[in-house]
Order: structure tokens, then C-alpha cells, then sequence
């Protein structure tokens, strides 16, 4: 018994030294020390063979170890007594992994569960985070039976010669039991995620409240474009043949709506006004991602999309709820669009109705003296586009 | 179909049988053989060899991931203009991440695990003397092994591999401009891919085909083991489903070198507007995911027939509730043609598909579970020996029950917003089909190495294993779901532009380590397998006291499987511990008359005649002590 503990020791050892060792050698330079040619190359073959050699101790270790242990086990047998129970060190090996396993997962939902997203800061948010709870309190609870279960059966149950197993093949009693119980808490989940899932996705605007404003997104390698309506309240039409370096993203001026749109380089939201932002992408299939109101909707090229939300909690109220004055919300691309897919976007602020009015009225207009000189141009002999307004499939 | 005429002759001809021209060269037995075990070899070290490279490229994004901001002059070294100046460039990030997917979804754990085991144990557990058509097997291995090479050789042009994800979604896997990988490599990828459906295929009608007519006497469907049962239901999922995304991948085909329009509509790439008109990318994704989700369970169903085959084993008990077990595999089967559509909540897809996709979602979910607990009732009050296989069984069950429980997060539409794509879902598939199917491939290679090279694999080493590579699964997978739970996207080449994300760094480079740790893990496994197979322990006819028909074959392999006359089934294969039989378990050959003291009157539910013999040997023989 005494070898195992040599065994686990070492091998464990070998582990951890090249974990601390690891990070810390030749391999690895910081980035702005490009290293001169022939010096860097040299540096290079001692940091591989360092991890060869590593790996060759660490290869020659196990193989000592196995060594040691078969003649351990040959002598055992020789004096008349048992060879190691690998049995028993395996069963007490899922034990000790179950409760390591177990400390483990609280100690990351502890440590790492504090590090997710804050509260949700719009109003379906919550319900979403409800939801969430509660499937977490459904699936942690089995999660810890079922792990005791299996690996508390392992230990126990461990073979020997003196028993034999218990014939025990089928009882449609207990069968049944399980099927119907996760059935029933599964309905649960269904139903009331089914209405969640509904009440998000509802385009309608619910009576009482305000009509949500709109704002439209339009994703394209690697950046996002906003637009906001003018005055009137209505964005004004598009048709992607439109595009050109000035007119980005191809508003249609033949629409009059279109004339007092305007372009913002930060997503501004009123707080607790409903919102509906009109997304879609110019080239691949972007997304649409803003995890602090639980919001995404994928931006797809020839599909426009939308998401309606209202946003709860201003970026300044969030900043002292979480004790950090560099808190922004954020929208950013979770769909993977290409090599600078990492870093496409955008900061979202939520401020008090009069701060978003004061915001607006400083936004340019997207008919900028470059596009209506080049609009005239154009207008002549545009050809006669028609004006293409796909419905959303989801419309 | 000459294979089936066998033991019309061969009785005594032991070494020669059926084709009597033979001889085997050396290319007809190792390379273009025809005999399943053969082929199921090839298929193993091919899939074997695919799991390290694609292991490898794991190792090279995470390094990335772990330190964005240092260069390794080794990687450009070995990577060259992949890696200038030593750092990985964000689209050859992207083909890493598209490659590895790609890899070890399809050619590892469809083909490595179906490939092999379907192989090796169809015609063996059934008593069949080799697959219904031997020549069609064959294409399919050096159809696969084709598909393999071209895909690896896209790492040899210009622009580097296709690069947009495994799921290759157009327009952006559609236009060469949109990324590098979408020229050339993405090309490649397409051949492969469709060479590899083509295997894929031969290899499940064969499959369906043997199991549905090349059972040995008294097999019937009822006594085969789990195994088979969901080789058969994967090999059905897969000649269904398979179809449909070489229909996607022709049209996508298409689009990108014919000029039409399936995917494509109203785009501008780099301020070029593009002719495309009236076609829509979600179009590809039902297309793609009407394969993807069946596709997950392809990978998982055999990696769960294989551990219910080797937890009863080793259990020394049947396995708990064998028609439940069937019944949910059917289950799973079925359902899982009508949920591919929880991968595309948030895609613009109809919020109403999204509910019902839901509904059909969490049902699927309920024979999971039936599963995971007859498994862990088989386990309760057996008498368990841990030999490697079984350890990784154990393993598969954990991961399952922890990878299957996020999926109820998922699975769930209105929390589904909020994880989609994000590293949540990178944690759950890796639990539940990375790490689980891996374990299932791995349990099976321990425990039918035997059958396969005729040596055993050292214990110790894979105790070593399996415990590395166990512990160190879950520190890689369990952290991701914080970060995932934290909006922290997948597939991005660096953290390094939001601080928000930069927080994690620091998990990043302890799951970095972690993974390099069960990488070299694996180097036990490999060091051990490529030994065993020359130098291992020379292995008994039936080294695990197994019940099923594999283990009344010879060790030696022969064309054909049994000398003599094919064995006959009389019982299903779970007696084990039969109370009243002197052994802990009774093969399947062992007809009942020769086990009087241990049958029970269930044993004879459709056999009249037997029941009667039964009863009246009880009476002349009543029991001495009273059997529960
Ligand atoms: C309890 C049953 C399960 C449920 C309810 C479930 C649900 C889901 C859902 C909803 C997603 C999509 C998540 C997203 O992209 O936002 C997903 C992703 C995935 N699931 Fe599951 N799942 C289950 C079991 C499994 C099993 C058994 C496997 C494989 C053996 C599997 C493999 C995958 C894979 C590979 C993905 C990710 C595909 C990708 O986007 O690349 N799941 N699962
Ligand atoms: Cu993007
Ligand atoms: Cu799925």
C-alpha cells in the first residue's frame, strides 16, 4: 500500500513542477522583444529541449514506478502474500476524486460564479434569470446525487472474491418511476420556458407602454453601423444595391423618412423606454450580442432580424452597483465572422430620458455633405431599383 | 455474400476457408483486406491518429488563448507564415478551431468509433462471418482514409484550411473574400467532407444490412447485445441524416463556384455589392444542423452501447433494465430528428419553431436520463472490477450526467439567448459528446484490444490513463462554463480587446495547462497501445468472463471467425451472477437445459415447451435454499 502513495506522489509531483516551471521559461518572450535571429533561435532549441528532457524525466519516472511495482508485487507474491488490491486502490480513488470533485465544483461556483454577469439590467432579463435559477437549482441537486451516486456506488460495490453480485436485471416499478419524474419536471422547464421564450419574442408592443423607439444595426467586417431615426420617429428604407463608401449602408433617399436619420457611433438607450433594434448584416452572418440585457439575435445578410427589449438599469447606476466606475455595456459579434471577429464592438450606455435627449440632439445626420454631393451624382442615372423590403421570417 | 456459406465446407480447414484462391499477400491482408477485423483496425489507428492531430491543434489555439500577447519563435518554426513572428494569426486561429471540430466530430468519433467498433463486434457478437458485403466495408475505410488525407492537405495551401467554424456557415464560408480559409481550403473541406459521407454511408448500410440478416441462430433482435443495438440505430441515424448534409454541401458547392444564389442574398463585401439574390444562409444551417444534431448522438450512441457492454462486464451483474435501455436508445433515435433546431433559437429562425423545437428538445432529454440511471442501477450491489475499460465507462457516465444537465440550459430557448455560442456551450458539448464519446472509443479499445491484436493492454499504465486524462477533462471543460455564464464568446483569438474578458486570462492559462497535461496523458495511452500490440501480455479466448459471442471466437483471427460451425444463441447476454450457476456469468451459447439450478421461469417468457421441461425439473429437483 505504502507504493501507492510513492506512486500518486510522484507522478503528481512531476505534474506540478511543470506546471510552475511551465510559464516561466525560455519558450515564451513578450511580444515586443523580437529576438535577434541566431540568439533567438538558440534560445528557442534550449526552451524545446528543456521540455523534452522534462518529459523524458518525467516518462522515465512512470517507468521506474512501474518497475518498483511489479517487483513489489512479484516478492508480495513470493512471501505468500497478496499482490496489491488494484481494486480497492481504484475504488478509493473515486471516493477521493468525489469529494475533491465535489469541493472542487463549490469552490468554482464560489470563485468563478462570482465572476458572471451582473443582474440583468433590462426587464425580460429578469424572467430569463429566474428561469435560469431555477433550472440551476433543478440540475445542481441531480448533478450532486447522481455523482454520489456513481461514484459512491463504484467504491462501495469494488469486486472481490468473496461476493458475488446481486442478479438484479430489471424492476418496471422503479423504471417507471424515473421515466415519469424527470418527465414531469422537464413539462415544468418546457412550459414555463415556452412562456418566457414567448413573451421575449412578442414583436407586438404590450398596451400601456410606450412604442418602442427603433434603432437600426447593420453588422459588416469588423464593425457595426448605427442608426437613428430623426425626428419623424421612422428610419428610412434601404436597399443594399445603394451602398457605396459614403452611403454605407445604402439608405434609400428616394424614401423621405430617410433624410433626417441619423448616424451615432455609441448606442445611447432612454432607460426603461421599450427598443426594438432592426438588425442586419451586409456580408456574413454576424450577432448581435448584448449579454447584460440578455439580448441576442443573429445579424444575417438578406434577413432582417430584431430585438425588442427594455433596457432597466442606467450605465451610471450600474457602475456604483458594481463598485466600478469603468463599467460599459456592451454589444459585441457572437457569431464567428472572420479573423477580427474577436473585436467588433460597440458600447451601449443606458442614460435617464432628458441625458438621451441632450445625446441625441448632437448626432450627425446621415445625409452628410459628402453623400448628398455624391446623391446628386448618383440620382441621374440611378437605375430604378425597387425599393426590396423582405420580411423578416420572423415578422 | 460468399462469407456466409462457410460452414458448408470449412469444418476442419481452420486457416483457409471460403476463398480458396487465397493466400494473403501482404496488400490484400493489411492494406485492400476485406475482413472486418481487418478494417476495423485501420479504421481504429486511422482515427487514433486523426484524435492527435487534432489534439494537437487544440494545443495550439490554447496556447494562444493562454498567452495572447507572448510569441514563440517555435511556433514560427513550425507554422511559418501561419505564425509570424511566433504568434498564431487570427484566420490560421479560426482554421485551427474549424480543423480540430471538424476532425474530431467526423473523423474521429463518427468514424474512429463507429468505424472500429461497428467493425470489430457486428458480425463477431452476432455470429456472423464477416460484414454483409466485405467489398463495400473496404471502400468505406479507403473512402474515409481519402477524405482524411485531403483534409490534412489543406493545411498545405496558400491561404491555409477552411476556417469558418465546423459548421461552416455561409456567406461566410461561401465567399473566398471573407476570409482566407474560405478560398481553397474550404474547397478541400467540401471533398472531404462529402468523400467522407460517402464512407460514411457505405459503412451504415453495410451495418444495418448484416445486423438485419446475418444473425447467427437464436439470435434474435432481443438477445443482441446493447452494443449492436446502437451500432444498428446509429448506423440508421446516419444513412438518414448523412444525405441531407451532402445536399447542403452540393448546393453550397454551388453557390460558391456555380454563381447561385441557395445561401446568398443582398450582400456587400468590402463595399462590393455582390449579384447574389433570394437565397438564405438559414437555409444551410436547418440543412446542416438536420444532420448536426443526429449527428451528435452517431457519436454518442456507440460510446454508449459500448459502456453499457462493459459496465455490465465488470459490473459482474446484467445490465439494469435492458428494454428500457433498448427503448431509449429508439427514443433518442427518433427524437433526434425533430430537435436540430435548439441550435438556431437566435439565428432569426421563427420564434414559434424556436418553441416547439424547445418542446421536442427537453423530451429528448427523458430516455438521457432513463440511460444514466440504469446505468447507475447496474452498478448498485454488483461486484465491480476496475480494469481500464471500466474506469473509462465510469468516466463516460460522469460526463454525461454533467455535460447532458447543461443541456437543459440550452435546451431551453429563453436561456438559450443569453448562452448561445458562448463557452457555455463550448463546456457542454465537450462533457457530453468530446469528453464522453472519447471515453466510450478509449473503454472499448481497453477492453476488445484482446479481440483485436490478441495481447492485453497494461493495467497500470492505463490506470495512469485514465486518471490523468479524467481529472484533467474536467479542469479543462468545467471552468468554461463561468466563462460562458460571463458572455465570454467562443472561437475568439484573444480576450485581449475587452477587459471585461481579459478577467480570465488567468483561467484560460490553468485550463491551458490542464489540457497539455491529458495531452501528454495520452502518450501512455499511445506508448501502451503500440507495445501491447507486439509485446503485450498474450490474452485467454475470453480475458474479461464475457458472455457475448465474441469471446467464443479464437484468439487467433481467421477469415471467416470460427473454425468450425457458427455458434448458436440461446439466452441474452446479460447472465451475469446468475444465482444457482457455479460461474458469475453463462455465455450466450449455453443453452438452458444445461443450466437447470440456475434458470428462473422468466427465461422461458416465449418457449412453451421450455417452460413446461422447467417445471417439472423443479419439481424433481426442489430448490434447497429459496433464490431471490
Ligand atoms: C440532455 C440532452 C441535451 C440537450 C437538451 C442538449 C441541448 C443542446 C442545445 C440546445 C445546444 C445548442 C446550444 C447553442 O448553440 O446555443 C446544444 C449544443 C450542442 N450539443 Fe447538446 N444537448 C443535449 C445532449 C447532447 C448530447 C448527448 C450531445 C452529444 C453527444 C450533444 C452535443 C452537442 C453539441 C456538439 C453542441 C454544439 C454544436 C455547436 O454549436 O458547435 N448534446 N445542445
Ligand atoms: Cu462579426
Ligand atoms: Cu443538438
Amino acid at each position: 500500500m505504502a507504493f501507492k502513495n510513492i506512486f500518486r506522489f510522484k507522478t503528481l509531483s512531476a505534474a506540478a513542477a511543470m506546471l510552475l516551471f511551465g510559464t516561466a521559461t525560455a519558450m515564451a518572450q513578450t511580444a515586443p522583444a523580437a529576438p535577434a535571429a541566431a540568439d533567438g533561435d538558440s534560445a528557442m532549441w534550449i526552451g524545446v529541449g528543456y521540455y523534452v528532457l522534462l518529459f523524458v524525466l518525467v516518462a522515465i519516472i512512470v517507468g521506474i514506478v512501474g518497475k518498483i511495482l511489479r517487483v513489489y508485487d512479484l516478492t508480495s507474491q513470493i512471501q505468500g502474500k497478496k499482490p496489491i488490491n488494484w481494486n480497492n486502490i481504484m475504488g478509493i480513488l473515486f471516493i477521493v476524486f468525489l469529494i475533491a470533485g465535489l469541493y472542487g465544483a463549490y469552490w468554482e461556483f464560489t470563485v468563478q460564479g462570482t465572476m458572471t454577469l451582473p443582474e440583468a439590467a433590462s426587464k425580460h432579463g429578469v424572467d430569463i434569470d429566474n428561469m435560469f435559477m431555477v433550472t440551476f437549482g433543478i440540475t445542481v441537486i441531480v448533478f450532486v446525487l447522481t455523482q454520489i451516486c456513481l461514484f459512491g456506488f463504484a467504491f462501495i460495490y469494488r469486486g472481490s472474491d468473496k461476493r458475488k453480485a446481486y442478479f438484479y436485471p430489471h424492476n418496471n416499478t422503479i423504471e417507471k418511476i424515473w421515466t415519469v419524474i424527470p418527465a414531469i419536471v422537464l413539462t415544468v422547464l418546457v412550459i414555463t420556458g415556452f412562456f418566457t421564450w414567448k413573451t421575449i419574442t412578442n414583436s407586438n408592443d404590450v398596451k400601456g407602454d410606450m412604442p418602442a423607439m427603433n434603432i437600426d444595426i447593420t453588422g459588416h467586417q469588423f464593425a457595426w453601423e448605427i442608426r437613428y431615426p430623426g425626428k419623424d420617429g421612422k428610419l428610412g428604407a434601404k436597399d443594399y444595391k445603394l451602398t457605396t463608401a459614403t452611403n454605407k449602408i445604402g439608405v434609400d433617399f428616394k424614401d423621405q423618412a430617410s433624410f433626417d436619420d441619423l448616424v451615432a457611433d455609441t448606442i445611447v438607450l432612454p432607460v426603461n423606454r421599450p427598443v426594438r433594434l432592426n438588425i442586419i448584416a451586409q456580408d456574413v452572418i454576424h450577432s448581435v450580442y448584448m449579454p447584460h440585457f440578455r439580448v441576442q439575435i443573429n445579424a444575417v445578410p438578406g434577413l432582417p432580424t430584431y430585438f425588442k427589449f427594455t433596457p432597466t438599469i442606467t450605465t451610471m447606476d450600474m457602475r456604483s452597483r458594481l463598485d466600478d466606475g469603468k463599467f460599459e455595456y456592451l454589444l459585441y459579434c457572437n457569431k464567428i465572422c472572420g479573423g477580427a471577429h474577436y473585436n467588433m464592438q460597440k458600447i451601449v450606455r443606458v442614460v435617464t430620458e432628458s441625458e438621451y435627449e441632450a445625446w441625441l440632439a448632437h448626432q450627425k445626420p446621415y445625409l452628410n455633405d459628402a453623400l448628398k454631393k455624391e446623391l446628386k451624382m448618383v440620382d441621374a442615372n440611378q437605375p430604378q431599383a425597387p425599393a426590396q423590403n423582405r420580411l423578416a421570417l420572423n415578422n | 455474400m460468399s462469407t456466409l456459406a462457410v460452414h458448408d465446407h470449412g469444418v476442419e480447414s481452420h486457416d483457409h476457408d471460403h476463398e480458396h484462391h487465397h493466400h494473403d499477400t501482404f496488400l490484400t491482408k493489411y492494406v485492400f483486406s476485406q475482413d472486418h477485423k481487418m478494417i476495423a483496425k485501420q479504421f481504429l489507428i486511422t482515427g487514433i491518429t486523426m484524435a492527435f492531430i487534432a489534439m494537437t491543434l487544440s494545443i495550439l489555439f490554447r496556447i494562444q488563448l493562454a498567452y495572447p500577447d507572448k510569441t514563440f519563435p517555435l511556433l514560427h518554426t513550425l507554422l511559418g507564415r501561419f505564425a509570424p513572428e511566433g504568434r498564431i494569426d487570427p484566420n490560421f486561429y479560426m482554421s485551427l478551431v474549424t480543423i480540430h471540430g471538424t476532425i474530431m466530430v467526423f473523423f474521429v468519433l463518427t468514424a474512429g468509433l463507429s468505424g472500429t467498433f461497428s467493425n470489430l463486434l457486428i458480425p463477431l457478437q452476432l455470429g456472423a462471418r464477416d460484414m454483409a458485403s466485405p467489398f463495400l466495408n473496404m471502400l468505406s475505410y479507403w473512402a474515409f482514409f481519402l477524405a482524411s488525407v485531403i483534409m490534412l492537405s489543406s493545411f498545405f495551401v496558400q491561404k491555409g484550411p477552411a476556417s469558418g467554424g465546423w459548421t461552416i456557415y455561409p456567406p461566410l464560408s461561401a465567399l473566398p473574400k471573407a476570409m482566407p480559409g474560405s478560398g481553397e481550403g474550404m474547397t478541400l473541406w467540401l471533398i472531404s467532407m462529402v468523400l467522407f459521407v460517402a464512407s460514411s454511408l457505405m459503412g451504415g448500410i453495410n451495418y444495418v444490412s448484416t445486423v438485419l440478416n446475418m444473425r447467427t441462430k437464436g439470435m434474435d433482435l432481443w438477445k443482441m447485445p446493447l452494443t449492436i443495438w446502437a451500432f444498428f440505430l446509429t448506423a440508421i441515424l446516419g444513412v438518414l441524416s448523412f444525405p441531407v448534409l451532402v445536399a447542403g454541401v452540393v448546393l453550397l458547392i454551388f453557390d460558391r463556384s456555380f454563381g447561385t444564389s441557395f445561401y446568398l442574398s443582398e450582400i456587400v463585401v468590402q463595399g462590393q455589392v455582390m449579384p447574389f439574390e433570394g437565397g438564405s444562409p438559414i437555409l444551410f444551417e436547418h440543412l446542416f444542423w438536420f444532420l448536426g444534431h443526429p449527428e451528435v448522438y452517431i457519436v454518442i450512441m456507440p460510446a454508449l452501447g459500448i459502456s453499457s457492454e462493459i459496465i455490465s462486464t465488470n459490473s459482474r451483474k446484467p445490465i439494469f433494465g435492458y428494454h428500457a435501455m433498448v427503448y431509449s436508445l429508439i427514443g433518442i433515435s427518433v427524437l433526434s430528428f425533430i430537435v436540430w433546431g435548439h441550435h438556431m433559437f437566435v439565428t432569426g429562425m421563427n420564434p414559434f419553431l424556436g418553441g416547439v423545437f424547445m418542446i421536442t428538445t427537453l423530451i429528448i432529454a427523458v430516455p438521457s436520463a432513463v440511460k444514466t440511471f440504469n446505468y447507475l442501477a447496474t452498478l448498485w450491489r454488483g461486484n465491480i472490477r476496475f480494469t481500464p475499460a471500466m474506469l473509462f465507462a465510469i468516466g463516460l457516465v460522469s460526463f454525461f450526467i454533467s455535460g447532458g444537465l447543461t443541456g437543459l440550459f440550452l435546451g431551453n430557448a429563453a436561456l438559450d439567448i443569453n448562452l448561445h455560442d458562448t463557452y457555455f456551450v463550448v463546456a457542454h458539448f465537450h462533457l457530453v459528446m468530446g469528453s464522453a464519446a472519447i471515453f466510450g472509443m478509449l473503454a472499448g479499445v481497453y477492453h476488445w484490444f484482446p479481440k483485436m491484436f490478441g495481447r492485453l493492454m497494461d493495467e497500470k499504465l492505463g490506470y495512469l490513463h485514465f486518471w490523468l486524462t479524467f481529472i484533467g477533462a474536467y479542469l479543462v471543460f468545467f471552468p468554461m462554463h463561468f466563462m460562458g455564464l460571463d458572455g465570454v464568446p467562443r472561437r475568439y483569438y484573444a480576450f485581449t480587446e475587452f477587459p471585461s474578458m481579459a478577467r480570465w486570462l488567468s483561467v484560460n492559462v490553468f485550463i491551458t495547462w490542464a489540457a497539455i497535461m491529458s495531452g501528454v496523458a495520452q502518450i501512455a495511452f499511445l506508448f501502451n497501445f503500440v507495445y501491447s500490440i507486439f509485446w503485450g501480455k498474450k490474452t485467454t479466448q475470453n480475458p474479461w468472463g464475457s458472455n457475448t459471442l465474441e469471446w467464443t471466437a479464437p484468439v487467433e483471427h481467421l477469415h471467416g471467425n470460427w473454425p468450425g460451425e457458427i455458434p448458436t444463441v440461446y439466452r441474452w447476454p446479460y447472465d451475469y451472477s446468475k444465482p444457482g450457476h457455479h460461474e458469475d456469468f453463462i455465455p450466450q451459447t449455453v443453452p438452458y437445459s444445461e443450466t437447470m439450478s440456475s434458470n428462473l421461469s422468466h427465461d422461458f417468457e416465449d418457449n412453451e415447451a421450455g417452460l413446461e421441461a422447467f417445471k417439472k425439473w423443479q419439481i424433481a429437483n426442489p430448490p434447497r435454499e429459496e433464490v431471490k
